[in-house]
């Protein structure tokens, strides 16, 4: 490692201990906690919407989330470890094919939906199950 | 007046501050600083110390450079570089300077040699317009245009912007603030971009259009005995070093590396 990949690396060791991100890909449903800061005051507010992209390595990772608020669709980027973004809930995961999901952005109502993903990576098998039960 | 620092610069990176805010750095390494000779009033008719940076192979090293180099008991350096500075900012030969020698917060100017572009046309090198796409013009889109006027003067002026070699060049960036220093590995981190290639040299020194920082260690900030078996510092270390002495320093540093030198 060089000297750079080391630095950026200490920095990221940081920063999980202060946070933990769920594992989300795109086509998720992600709900978005983010501090607001108000005069002096900061409060939290949620921004939920699909995951459509997520960019970058490690401490320069940054991910896009698109919703549709009051018939306009809204795309924010945060970066995934700036503490602006307080924290990540994975509401609902999505089966996609493609790991950016920019043609949404040309859809509206019944064709941009995901259909749920219920196998695959970072989901739990019926077996899986009965043997933690267990 | 401090002497400044030699560095490399090993690249970019960001950082988050306590807000949340991204800060895009210049991760800067101080490899090795030393005191290499001290030019004096009396014998060189000005003030100034000179600093090594880097581990050359002796090898590699001119039979002059590695006199020089054994007469100050420091092993080879890859980087030499003079700083003025004032009479009670001189410092002893083979003292180790680091990267606390500033201080988090502390305007800097940094000096580097830009990257070389080789020969560059007007558009690039000096912002020109180029001609116009159509309307008749012809092969040359991206020419200079004309260079001055007939008969009268009949010449074309000296310092006329022209094509020629670009970058390559020494370049100063002035007033960048210092985001954070790390003691342990040495590592100066300045807010924003600075002149030069990855793994090039760059000398830092204090703002000159910037009233001098409080707090900065004088003469100069020198390198602490590497700490590793204590107890891991954090990442952005965000104290002003204290001052150490040099003649502590000076002592025991360069008794290995003697003989290296000396080869």
């Amino acid at each position: 490692m060089n000297i750079l990949q080391k630095f950026e690396a200490k920095q990221l060791d940081q920063l999980k201990d202060q946070k933990t991100i769920p594992d989300f890909s795109p086509g998720d449903t992600v709900k978005v906690n983010v501090k607001i800061r108000e005069g002096n005051n900061e409060r939290i507010q949620a921004y939920e919407g699909v995951c459509i992209a997520r960019e970058g390595h490690g401490i320069n990772e940054s991910f896009t989330v698109r919703k549709i608020s009051y018939g306009e669709g809204v795309e924010r980027v945060f970066p995934l470890w700036s503490s602006r973004v307080d924290s990540i809930e994975l509401i609902r995961r999505g089966s996609v094919r493609r790991a950016k999901l920019y043609y949404l952005r040309d859809r509206r109502g019944k064709s941009a939906r995901i259909v749920e993903r219920t196998t695959g990576h970072g989901i739990e098998t019926r077996e899986e199950k009965k043997a933690k039960k267990k | 007046m401090r002497t400044g620092l030699i560095a490399r610069k090993e690249g970019m990176s960001r950082i988050f501050d306590e807000d949340g805010r991204h800060v895009p750095v210049t991760v800067l390494k101080v490899d090795e600083c030393q005191v290499i000779a001290v030019r004096s009033e009396e014998k060189d008719g000005y003030v100034a110390v000179q600093l090594g940076a880097g581990k050359a192979k002796v090898k590699r090293t001119s039979k002059q450079n590695r006199g020089h180099f054994a007469k100050a008991k420091v092993e080879p350096k890859k980087k030499l570089a003079e700083f003025r500075v004032s009479n009670e900012n001189i410092l002893t030969v083979g003292a180790e300077l680091g990267a606390n020698h500033f201080i988090p917060g502390q305007f800097v100017d940094v000096t580097g040699t830009s990257i070389g572009k080789g020969f560059a046309g007007g558009m690039k090198r000096h912002n020109f317009g180029g001609l116009r796409a159509s309307h008749g013009v012809s092969v040359s889109h991206r020419s200079h245009g004309s260079t001055g006027n007939c008969q009268d003067p009949g010449r074309v002026f000296k310092g006329k912007k022209m094509a020629g070699h670009m970058g390559d060049e020494r370049v100063t960036t002035q007033n960048l603030q210092i985001v954070a220093i790390d003691t342990e590995e040495n590592l100066i981190l300045v807010k924003g971009a600075v002149p030069g290639a990855k793994q090039g040299w760059v000398l830092i020194s204090d703002a000159v259009k910037k009233p001098a920082p409080e707090g900065v260690p004088l003469p100069a900030g020198f390198r602490e005995a590497p700490k590793s078996a204590q107890e891991e510092a954090p990442v952005v270390e965000a104290e002003a070093a204290a001052v150490e002495t040099p003649a502590a320093e000076n002592n025991d540093a360069p008794a290995s590396e003697e003989k290296k030198a000396e080869e």
